[in-house]
């Protein structure tokens, strides 16, 4: 076990220092922008004002509170002492609401929307994949270039057809947010029935993506297992293949686990953008009305809270790898 | 190397990838050349026209018609086209009303609807049915029979000197107009969008726009990924280390995150199109610069390498001539790849309001982007969005043939 440790310990080193860099890159570039948010909401808030010193008064105020006309330095510390602090600000678009309460009711949507689909996704698409390793010749030829298009067909592009095809024509499914726009959240049959069925398309759209990506990937790696010495050897050995298959399965299965946590930034960026398809009430939908309102303690919050996201699932991953992977232990154990 | 292409052009998927492509690279090229209009010059006043051929109607009435077609079902088709299915569900609520059988009533054979109504309707009758219901049916009543009346309609100019109108033409309800005769005709193929622009000229040149931003995104990432991936991987050490340390850091923050933050730091009025896509470019180096690395790591001590060194030549030297040749067809794969991925990318971004500014060329992203604000795809205009996923599914669809069909050929493992 003393090497596991060692090994937790230096994923935990890294989830920290990673942390830190993400801290820093989302606090410094959304800075750069040009042009002054702070005058752009007076300057909302103002129409009517005619007064100009009363206009710099209230220009003076925001400013203060923002924390916009002191040195970037100091507005950094101020900025990670907030964030640690669970503290995000307050929204320019959505002013005065505070940011923390925006995020507070997206994060759950796109938490239960995402994780459950990428995760489906890649285990049927491991599934299809080593089948059709497996069985090679019609099952093959049908699945590859079937997923092959698939993975490369824009994630918003899947959210737009499912959303034609079974929403607008058929009508199975609502086409737009999380919820009946007649409904208050609740915990009555109706309400929970209106989520299920605002849940399926943008799921299925996610789910859809992903197969198609990593079943190409897990073909590739069990077909190169199949042709291992090892396969062979069994074979000669008269072991069944049915166990033969257990084994390719298993150490095919292994790289496709660090290739999900290495895919995950990209998978959750493009389900984001499924997600504003379908006016799905998530981070991805919010990040959208943010960059509408060049709302920038919205935008930084949001990317960061992505971010940290992505980087724990990324930590559990490995973690779970490490626990899989017998040569890990016996690597650190050295 | 000629026996490499010969493998390379034996191989179907890459050959299918390589058509469809040529082909889009065809379209792009050749399309501007017989159609010389401004891909965003806006010519529909109004919003998604549907796909067609489009005749001026001013210049189809102004000169008296020598073509007079006797045709049996003229009369039947401009009455199916005349009555809205609005005026169908009136009419069969009428008839329902009057007493007719709702089985012997189908709104949807025309012939028989009209025949029912001629032999039923009596603008006496109320039915119980408030005045201006009436007052509707009668109207109705009217345009059906107006529909069935056989004169032709008068043309009418005013004066300029008395301001009266004068008859100046009729036109019958058997004559024709050759489209081939009228003045002006214009093909919109797939129709107009928002903003009434001519969607194929749009599309073809969003094509083009589109592959040149993947094309400098590819390279940008692909020049990134290959320098540090040879630099760490052939002199190591500390250079290693910290490449490595920000490869690893830029594999684990998601760079979805990296281009949103960046492409809304620069701002809506400074981002062009090259600018997105050198952006794109330089937060998607990663994957190349690992891969790049390891390959190098395994050929850093061959025997050729160490007889290299051996030799005297210089660092640049045995980059050039021992290394890049073993990865050359990796690169060229990991290029194609990126390519495709920077399409993607910028469509993504675009549809986040962060592409390249409007103004002044269409993106397949900020066509897709339109779309959607316009809500195209609830509407149920296809040509203003399917068209365009039909394009980015293509090049990526196609780039990936080629990646795949490469891959066969360079990783034997990987052969059928």
């Amino acid at each position: 076990m003393k090497g596991y440790r060692k090994y937790f310990l230096n994923k935990l080193i890294w989830l920290l220092v990673t942390a830190v860099f993400a801290f820093i890159l989302n606090f410094t570039l959304p800075r750069l922008m040009p042009g002054d948010p702070v005058a752009a909401i007076v300057a909302r808030l103002a129409q009517g004002m005619s007064s100009s010193t009363g206009m710099k008064e209230v220009y003076e105020q925001y400013a203060e509170l923002f924390g916009t006309n002191q040195p970037l330095l100091t507005q950094f510390f101020i900025y990670v002492r907030n964030m640690l602090q669970g503290n995000f600000g307050t929204s320019f678009s959505q002013y005065p609401r505070p940011v923390a309460d925006i995020l507070r009711t997206s994060l759950p949507w796109t938490i239960a929307l995402q994780f459950p689909a990428i995760i489906v996704g890649w285990v049927i698409g491991n599934m299809l994949g080593a089948l059709a390793a497996y069985l090679k010749k019609g099952f093959d030829k049908v699945l590859m270039p079937i997923s092959i298009f698939v993975s490369n067909f824009p994630p918003f592009g899947m959210a737009v057809i499912l959303m034609v095809l079974l929403g607008v024509n058929l009508k199975w499914f609502p086409t737009s947010g999380g919820y009946g726009f007649d409904l208050m959240p609740s915990f009555t049959w109706n309400f929970i029935w209106s989520v299920i069925t605002h849940y399926q398309l943008p799921f299925w759209s996610i789910v859809i993506i992903a197969i198609g990506g990593q079943a190409i990937g897990m073909r590739s790696m069990s077909i190169y297992e199949l042709n291992a010495d090892y396969v062979k050897y069994s074979r000669f050995m008269g072991i069944k293949d049915r166990k033969i298959v257990g084994y390719v399965f298993r150490n095919a299965m292994l790289p496709q686990i660090t290739g999900l946590a290495l895919a995950l930034g990209t998978m959750v960026g493009g389900a984001l953008i499924a997600e504003i398809v379908f006016s799905y009430p998530g981070l991805g939908y919010t990040l959208l009305n943010a960059i509408m309102g060049k709302d920038y303690p919205l935008i930084s919050a949001v990317t960061l809270i992505i971010t940290i996201m992505v980087l724990l699932a990324t930590f559990i991953i490995e973690l779970l790898y490490g626990l899989i992977d017998p040569r890990i232990k016996a690597a650190q154990s050295d | 190397m000629k026996h490499t292409f010969k493998q390379i052009f034996h191989s179907g998927k890459f050959v299918l990838g390589f058509c469809i492509f040529m082909a889009l690279l065809l379209l792009v090229i050749i399309y501007p050349i017989i159609v010389t209009d401004d891909p965003l010059a806006i010519i529909g006043q109004g919003t998604f026209f549907p796909p067609g051929i489009y005749v001026n109607s001013y210049d189809s009435i102004d000169k008296p018609s020598p073509y007079i077609l006797n045709l049996p079902d003229a009369a039947a088709k401009r009455i199916v086209s005349k009555l809205s299915e609005s005026d169908r569900q009136e009419m069969k609520d009428w008839l329902l009303a009057s007493g007719i059988p709702e089985n012997e009533i189908d709104t949807t054979d025309t012939a028989k609807l009209m025949e029912q109504w001629e032999t039923n309707y009596d603008p006496t009758k109320g039915l119980g049915m408030t005045y201006a219901k009436q007052r509707y049916y009668q109207r109705l009543d009217k345009s059906i029979s107006g529909l069935l009346s056989p004169e032709g309609k008068i043309i009418a100019a005013q004066n300029p000197d008395t301001g009266i109108l004068e008859q100046v033409g009729v036109i019958n309800q058997s004559d024709y107009v050759n489209v081939g005769e009228v003045a002006n005709v214009r093909v919109l193929m797939l129709g107009t969008d928002n903003f009434g622009r001519d969607m194929l000229t749009q599309l073809v040149k969003a094509i083009g726009v589109s592959l040149q931003i993947g094309i400098v995104a590819g390279l940008v990432a692909t020049a990134i990924g290959l320098t540090l991936g040879l630099l760490s991987g052939y002199i190591g050490g500390w250079v290693d280390d910290i490449v490595m340390f920000f490869t690893n850091l830029f594999t684990v923050i998601p760079s979805f995150v990296l281009l949103v933050l960046i492409s809304f730091s620069i701002g809506q009025d400074k981002r062009g199109a090259t600018t997105i896509a050198i952006v794109i470019g330089l937060t998607s180096w990663v994957w190349t610069t690992r891969s790049v690395r390891a390959s190098v790591i395994s050929l850093r001590n061959r025997d050729h390498v160490n007889l290299s060194k051996l030799s005297g030549h210089s660092i640049v030297h045995i980059i050039i001539n021992d290394i890049l040749p073993y990865i050359a067809s990796y690169v060229i794969m990991a290029l194609i790849l990126q390519i495709s991925a920077g399409i993607l990318t910028e469509a993504g971004l675009s549809i986040l309001g962060l592409g390249p500014r409007t103004t002044e060329v269409p993106t397949l992203g900020l066509m897709m982007n339109w779309a959607m604000i316009y809500q195209a795809h609830i509407l149920g205009k296809w040509w203003a969005y399917l068209p365009v996923l039909v394009a980015i599914a293509l090049i990526t669809f196609s780039m990936n043939l080629m990646n795949t069909g490469l891959d066969q050929i360079f990783n034997p493992a990987l052969r059928e």
